[in-house]
Formats: C-alpha cells, sequence, structure tokens
C-alpha cells in the first residue's frame, strides 16, 4: 500500500512539494512510485533553470514508460538531487526522503492551489 | 485496488479466457491489439528476470490462430508465405511474413506443419482480421479449406530455463524430445517448442477449458510465475525480436528490418517476392539497427534519430533500459548510410539529444534449448 507523508502539498500529477522557508523540495509522491515501477533515469533540469508551475521540468523513466514531472509552482532551481542520476532507484526506496529539485519559491501563493494529504489521498482513491 | 475493472468490464475490447483470473491476481490490465490484457501483476522487473533466471507463463490468448487444409494447402502457404515450407517433416515450424506485392509486411507469423497439406498458422492478435480477409483474397485458384479458428484456442506461452520440467511434472505433458521450433499433438492440444522470450519454452495451444485448467495448475504450484505483456515486450526486445507495428509494417520489409534469412528468394514464386529481390539487388532506403547509448535516458518508439549534424536521420522503433545488460539502447529505422556498425548516432529524447552508437541489435544472447 502506498505511504502518504503529512505536512507536505500535493499537485493532482502526483508531485509533492515540502516547503523550508523560501524554498521547497520537490518529488514524486509514493503512490506515483507504486504506479511507476522501476524507475531507471531521471530526467533533471539544472541548476538555475526556471520552473513554471503546471509545466513540465523533468521526466521519471521506468520500464513501462517515461512519466512528465510537472511543478508544482514557479521558481529557480538552486539544486537538484544528484544521487539520482546514478541511483534513480532512490525514488522506489524511500520518495518523500528522496527529493528530485530544490526551488526557490517566486509566488508562494501558488501553494494554495495544492491539496493536502487528505485530499491527495482522497484523489488517489477516485 | 483495481479502479480499471468497471470500465474494463464495459469497454470494447475482447477478453481472453483468463481474464477473470488475472484481475483475480491483481494484474494491471491494458488494452493490446484488440484484447484487454495483463501488462503485469508484480512488476516488470521482476517477471523479466524470473523468465530470464526460472520460469514464467503468459497468457497468450489473444495470438490468432488459423488452420488451411486441402489438396492445395502446402501449394497455397507458399504462396502466402515468405519461408519455404516444401516437403517439410510433419511437425516442423517455420517463423516469416506475409507480404503485400510492394514487398511491405502484411504479418509476421509461425506456420505449423501439422500433417501433409495441413497448416496451422499463428497470426498477431492486432492483425487477425486483416490477416484473416487478406488470406481469403488469395484463395483464389487454390482448392483449400480456411478455417479461422481464434475464437476456438486459447494459448499459454511456458518460458524460461525450469520451462522444460515445469510443462512435465507441473502440467504431465512430454516435451523433453521436443525439437527446437516443432510442435506435436497431445489430446486435443498443440504444444511446440517455441516463444518469444529468447529463453528455451513452450507454446500450448487448447481449449478454452484446457487453457484454465493448465493456468491454474501452474500458478497453484509456485514453479511458474505470471508474466504480463510488459516483460514480454523488453524479453523480445533484448534479444531483438521484432514486434509487428514497431520493427515491422505495411512500410517495413523484411529486407529493410534485416530479416531476409526468413525469406527464401530460392522459391518459385510467394506474394512479394519480386519486391524483396528488387531490394536486395538494388538496397532499401533505410535499415533497421540497433543504438547503444552512452547515458541512462531511454528512447522510445517514435523518438528522432539524429546524425552527427543534427539532421534527422530516423526514428526508434523499440527502445528500452535493457534490464538484462544496464543500457540504454532501441532499434531504430535509420536512413542506410548510418546503417554500418559504430556509426556515431544521437537519439532526441524530450529536450534533450543523448549521443550513442549502432551496435548489433541482439543486445542479450538468446538461450534456446535446440
Amino acid at each position: 500500500m502506498a505511504k502518504f507523508e503529512e505536512g507536505l502539498r500535493y499537485s493532482e500529477s502526483h508531485e509533492y512539494i515540502r516547503v523550508e522557508g523560501e524554498y521547497g523540495y520537490i518529488g514524486i509522491s509514493d503512490y506515483a512510485q507504486h504506479a511507476l515501477g522501476n524507475v531507471v533515469y531521471v530526467d533533471m533540469p539544472e541548476v538555475d533553470d526556471e520552473v513554471t508551475a503546471g509545466e513540465e521540468f523533468g521526466a521519471v523513466e521506468s520500464v513501462k514508460a517515461a512519466s512528465d514531472l510537472i511543478s508544482p509552482v514557479s521558481g529557480t532551481v538552486v539544486e537538484v538531487n544528484e544521487a539520482l542520476e546514478d541511483t534513480p532507484e532512490l525514488l522506489n526506496e524511500d520518495a518523500f526522503a528522496n527529493w528530485i529539485i530544490k526551488v526557490q519559491l517566486s509566488d508562494p501563493s501558488e501553494l494554495d492551489n495544492l491539496m493536502d494529504v487528505e485530499a491527495y489521498k482522497a484523489h488517489c482513491n477516485e | 485496488m483495481n479502479k480499471n475493472t468497471l470500465t474494463q468490464y464495459l469497454s470494447m475490447e475482447k477478453k481472453t479466457c483468463l481474464y477473470d483470473r488475472h484481475v483475480a491476481l491483481g494484474a494491471l490490465m491494458s488494452p493490446f491489439g484488440g484484447f484487454i490484457m495483463p501488462i503485469q501483476y508484480s512488476n516488470i522487473t521482476d517477471e523479466h528476470n524470473a523468465v530470464r533466471q526460472h520460469c514464467g507463463v503468459f497468457d497468450v490468448s489473444h495470438m490468432g490462430e488459423v488452420r488451411i487444409t486441402g489438396p492445395d494447402a502446402e501449394k497455397y502457404v507458399q504462396h502466402i508465405f515468405t519461408n519455404d515450407v516444401a516437403g517439410a517433416p510433419v511437425g516442423q515450424i517455420y517463423y516469416g511474413m506475409m507480404l503485400y506485392p510492394n514487398g511491405g509486411t502484411v504479418d509476421d507469423l509461425l506456420v505449423y506443419k501439422m500433417g501433409e497439406n495441413d497448416f496451422f498458422l499463428v497470426i498477431n492478435a492486432a492483425n487477425i482480421d486483416k490477416d484473416v480477409a487478406w488470406m481469403k483474397e488469395q484463395t483464389a485458384g487454390f482448392d483449400i479449406k480456411l478455417d479461422h479458428q481464434s475464437d476456438f484456442y486459447g494459448q499459454l506461452a511456458v518460458q524460461g530455463p525450469e520451462a522444460e520440467t515445469v510443462v512435465e511434472e507441473v502440467l504431465g505433458i512430454p516435451c523433453k524430445e521436443l525439437k527446437f521450433y516443432t510442435a506435436k499433438v497431445v489430446g486435443d492440444i498443440i504444444v511446440s517448442r517455441t516463444g518469444y522470450t529468447g529463453e528455451d519454452g513452450f507454446e500450448i495451444y487448447g481449449s478454452h477449458e484446457f487453457t484454465q485448467q493448465a493456468w491454474d495448475k501452474l500458478i497453484q504450484s509456485g514453479r511458474c510465475k505470471p508474466c504480463g505483456l510488459g516483460c514480454r515486450d523488453t524479453l523480445r526486445f533484448e534479444v531483438g525480436l521484432p514486434l509487428y507495428g514497431d520493427e515491422l509494417s505495411a512500410d517495413i520489409s523484411p529486407v529493410m528490418a534485416g530479416l531476409s534469412m526468413f525469406c527464401k528468394l530460392d522459391k518459385p514464386e510467394f506474394i512479394g517476392k519480386e519486391a524483396l529481390v528488387e531490394q536486395k539487388a538494388n538496397g532499401v532506403p533505410q535499415k533497421l539497427v540497433g543504438i547503444e547509448l552512452v547515458d541512462k535516458a531511454i528512447p522510445r518508439h517514435g523518438y528522432a534519430v539524429l546524425n552527427a549534424e543534427g539532421e534527422q536521420v530516423g526514428e526508434v522503433t523499440t527502445g528500452y533500459h535493457c534490464l538484462s545488460v544496464d543500457k540504454s539502447v532501441c532499434m531504430a529505422l535509420v536512413k542506410t548510410d548510418y546503417a554500418k556498425l559504430d556509426t556515431p548516432l544521437f537519439v532526441q529524447i524530450r529536450k534533450k539529444v543523448f549521443e550513442g552508437k549502432v551496435v548489433k541489435k541482439k543486445f542479450y544472447d538468446k538461450h534456446y534449448k535446440k
């Protein structure tokens, strides 16, 4: 069964964001990694790239398929999780501990458009 | 948890005789070739490895079957099929294609010789209607009976290094002495040493009732993992076996796909022969190649293949992160100038371009028991 972590905000396309001050750590939910199966490659942006809420910033490749990563917020990439370059399977081991990019938020009000954990759970069970 | 069940029940896709069993096992079900088929039960990697290392069973009841009998049966098969079945021993199986007159591929198929002037043809699910219509169009002047039997037969593929002992001990079907690409009739069923995984294995054709009982025995034995079409594709891909729709099509001839060895141009005639003779003599504009990427990004069907100057010179037909050798590889149809081994080629994957080179399109060695 998929795990759900409290205190995060979730998008309909199964990304999460953990907000710390003006920064947010973006990754995919445990539900998403289950659905994807074995992750074999993570296509990530570069530091200083701009991301836009609702737009694609990379992709997660499983054996089955490539799935676009959609940014839940707008901002500037300040860090990418380089560990995923060589060990993409970390997303299967613990999707919440292994964020994909760290972003400096340009419009924190966008967070209000995202779901809390209860709403996201309901979304997954629809 | 299987949220799509109701949608699937209401859909127009056909179900195989094992549909309820797949759903009960919690399989991810998806449309393929006009059927709702299991893509995976647990995950593709585990199922893939089960077939490479032990044994897996696939429901391949979606495949189509056509029986050709009558005084001109051999003559007719020789006319529509690229391989040469003349004088074959009973039980022999041939792989080959049916072609359009221009050399494009109608389908790739197996032809089983069941008796004198008695042939059993196994065709791809997605092509059943098209193939049967095509075969019927070619019957003029031949004294044959064409019997479309797809709705009668279920089919199981038991594949992997332990397949022989599993089929013998769990199903009680003697098969040790069966040679590669031969078949025999056991009661009401047909069993052959064939498959689509690059491993030793068997394909078993029987009634729906037989197929259901055999499936239950295999699953209950615990010696055979249920495997979905997801790993069937990764398994066939990494040993370089083509899939109609990807590596073969109405626009891709067997010569372009590197499958000339299954087209016997020394036969007196078959539909498409003249086109292939011309292609062999004058060359083809595009060829199917293997490409290995330096990076781990995965080339997928339809992605553009570029040369060093950035011009598109081809298109990916199938690509994966190859599970058995841990590399990102693909098959691609490229302009013939770029088909030589070690030619540097690039694949556009989303916004980025990834470096690679032409390699043999067999990424992992087959382990047949011949």
